[in-house]
């Protein structure tokens, strides 16, 4: 009954192309803003701000970046941990060696620092595709990590790995509490989210989507193949990079090589995949789900281990998480292969027409 | 003495390569028949150990165990095909691949949800040994257990081949192979079909767990033992069991010298990436392995 577009007439081009054309959505969209700006850091404890909603950004990007590659350009990435690992080294390396540079610019170059990588391991995809690429990427996955950990000079010789993050100062303004930390990326993944959006809608998406399509047609109406697919791999491992600084600095503080281990890039697929392929929303939705369901499912089990009466390890609980997580993919793959995005969107139609649906 | 050491370390990763390849036969069957890429293989290698292992030391008697492995290994891979991937058919490839991702989780929890996450170790009888007559006639080390093991591989490889080439439900699979539908046309039961490739690949399966159960120990790591047979199907094709075998072969042999003559000028420790490497060169000359059909693609 409220969410209708009768009555809102677009009178130029501007209006009728903006990314919410339905004014309902535009007020929901700023007021959800709104909240995560305003409120959020009032409202959170350290907890809720450091530990939850903060990595759930980060991994949102993350996973918008591989919706790129996978959801719009259709090439399968196993390698998404890796761009993450290259972005956040690289970052920390910049800040360390460049330290004049400033951590935004840094975080900019780490990201195209993992881009280039991201270039280099996507050449494969010019001759082969499919399950053929994927195992590619996994080139890509343990290559980066074995380069990180065998090369000092990517954690400053330090004797385990492992680096840790240096202070962030954005001209004098120091970042040191999880309410600040968590503004910083909630600015980083908005700004990042509104060029996606923006670029999907553009040329170069439109591109992106004929070749997931069918790459043999789109080069048939004249669209470059080796550049729309390199292009894709660019992006697609500069968000990650950006993702991976902003984990490292943002969230853990000290990060070793082996925290971007194929398990990462799995669990980022799986966001993918049940958010939903090929939406920005998506992506939200599915590092949401995946940052809760771990939660919900722990205090599942230690409700019932109470209602019981029986005691649940903890390896118990951790294999039922796997297999959860698990059989959840194939349910959505079955199911709703469109994810999460593709329900709200059936709740938004509904919507409209509720409460008279003829 | 370097020329031994050479012959060792070759002989070292062709033996190797063939466990290797022993993984890989299970990807291509159910490739061959299905054209699904069934990441779930290397779970199902672990899954299948640790059930055997599991059963040997509850006091199981060694066959009793071996079939009764064996049956749950079928009934698995049937409930597979049951489960997930008949609801998927006419998906795009990919989706069925990533099917299989989510497989590979279940199977990995259940089966340790089941017979808990604590590594075993497994013993088939033959030692892990070099054997004596070659270490001291020419001072080359192989062990006794690689030669089993290629044996093993070796006469697997025979049967199957025999299987799909001399009997009924053999050429049964290889026309669901060439084409589906052709296939439903002339009458075979492609459910069958689909049931049998799914029994045959949980026993290639439960071969592989427990050469590599004995090798490595039955241990979560099991699981990543699927990660080195990709670079093998990579340069074998995907469709081809002569591809796997020596796609396995030249994957062995490559990353075993590297790790001993290139290793050392990166610090060690390339045999993690290298295969991959190798196997990415060989695609960018044929994009479709060794022995894998040549796709065309039209508009």
């Amino acid at each position: 009954m409220l969410y209708r577009e009768a009555g809102q007439f677009k009178s130029s081009y501007a209006q009728d192309q903006q990314i919410f054309p339905i004014r309902q959505d535009r007020v929901a969209i700023w007021l959800l803003l709104g909240f995560a700006f305003v409120v959020v850091p009032l409202i959170g404890n350290q907890y809720w701000l450091g530990a939850m909603l903060t990595p759930f950004l980060i991994f949102a990007l993350a996973a918008l970046g591989l919706n790129i590659l996978t959801g719009y350009a259709g090439q399968l990435s196993l390698g998404t941990a890796a761009f993450m690992a290259v972005g956040a080294f690289m970052t920390y390396n910049f800040v360390l060696r460049l330290p004049w540079l400033g951590i935004i610019p840094s975080m900019i170059l780490g990201g195209l620092c993992a881009a280039a990588v991201g270039i280099v391991f996507g050449m494969p995809s010019l001759r082969i595709k499919g399950f053929y690429l994927a195992v590619a990427t996994l080139a890509c996955q343990f290559f980066v990590l074995w380069a990180l950990q065998r090369f000092g000079w990517f954690s400053n010789y330090s004797t385990s790995g492992v680096i840790t993050a240096q202070e962030i100062r954005i001209l004098g303004y120091v970042f040191d509490t999880p309410a600040k930390k968590y503004l910083l990326t909630l600015t980083v993944v908005v700004v990042m989210a509104l060029l996606a959006k923006n670029l999907m809608r553009s040329e170069i998406g439109r591109a992106f989507m004929a070749v997931r399509d069918m790459d043999v047609a789109a080069s048939v109406i004249g669209i470059p193949m080796m550049k729309t697919k390199l292009l894709a791999f660019a992006i697609s491992s500069f968000y990650c990079g950006v993702a991976g600084a902003l984990h490292a600095f943002c969230y853990l503080g000290t990060v070793e090589p082996e925290a971007y281990s194929l398990d990462l890039s799995f669990r980022i697929l799986f966001m993918v995949i049940i958010g939903g392929v090929g939406s920005i929303l998506g992506s939200f939705l599915g590092a949401a789900f995946i940052q809760l369901f771990p939660i919900v499912l722990n205090l599942a089990t230690s409700g019932v281990s109470h209602a019981f009466n029986v005691e649940i390890s903890h390896a118990v609980v951790s294999n039922l998480e796997f297999i959860f997580f698990g059989g959840l993919i194939i349910f959505f793959l079955i199911v709703e292969p469109l994810g999460f995005a593709r329900l709200w969107q059936i709740t938004k139609e509904k919507l409209r027409l509720w409460p008279f649906p003829h | 003495m370097e020329f031994t050491f050479f012959i060792e370390v070759l002989a070292g990763g062709l033996l190797a390569g063939v466990m290797y390849s022993l993984v890989a036969l299970g990807f291509v069957l159910i490739y061959k028949a299905s054209g699904v890429f069934n990441f779930a293989q290397g779970a199902m290698v672990f899954f299948a150990a640790l059930t055997f292992v599991s059963l040997v030391e509850r006091g199981w008697n060694f066959w009793l165990a071996l079939v009764v492995t064996l049956a749950v290994m079928v009934a698995l891979g049937i409930a597979t095909e049951r489960i997930v991937l008949r609801p998927l058919v006419n998906q795009p490839p990919i989706t069925l691949f990533m099917a299989t991702i989510g497989l590979t989780f279940v199977l990995e929890g259940l089966s340790q949800l089941l017979w808990g996450s604590q590594p075993h170790g497994l013993e088939l009888g033959i030692p892990d040994v070099p054997m004596e007559w070659l270490s001291q006639r020419w001072n080359i080390n192989i062990s006794q257990f690689d030669l089993f093991a290629a044996f093993v591989a070796g006469a697997l490889v025979a049967v199957l081949a025999v299987f799909f080439q001399k009997t009924r439900i053999g050429r049964a699979l290889r026309a669901v192979a060439d084409d589906h539908q052709a296939a439903l046309a002339v009458g075979i039961p492609l459910q069958h079909i689909w049931d049998i490739v799914a029994g045959v690949a949980a026993f290639v399966a439960l071969v592989a767990g427990l050469l590599w159960g004995v090798r490595n120990g039955v241990q979560f790591a099991l699981t990543f033992v699927a990660l080195k047979a990709l670079p093998v199907l990579l340069i074998g094709g995907f469709e081809s069991i002569p591809g796997a075998i020596l796609g396995g072969l030249i994957i062995g042999a490559t990353e075993k010298l590297a790790e001993v003559y290139i290793g050392p000028y990166f610090g060690g420790g390339i045999e993690s990436w290298f295969a991959y490497v190798v196997a990415l060169l060989f695609l960018l000359v044929r994009p479709e392995g060794m022995f894998g059909e040549k796709h065309i693609d039209r508009v």
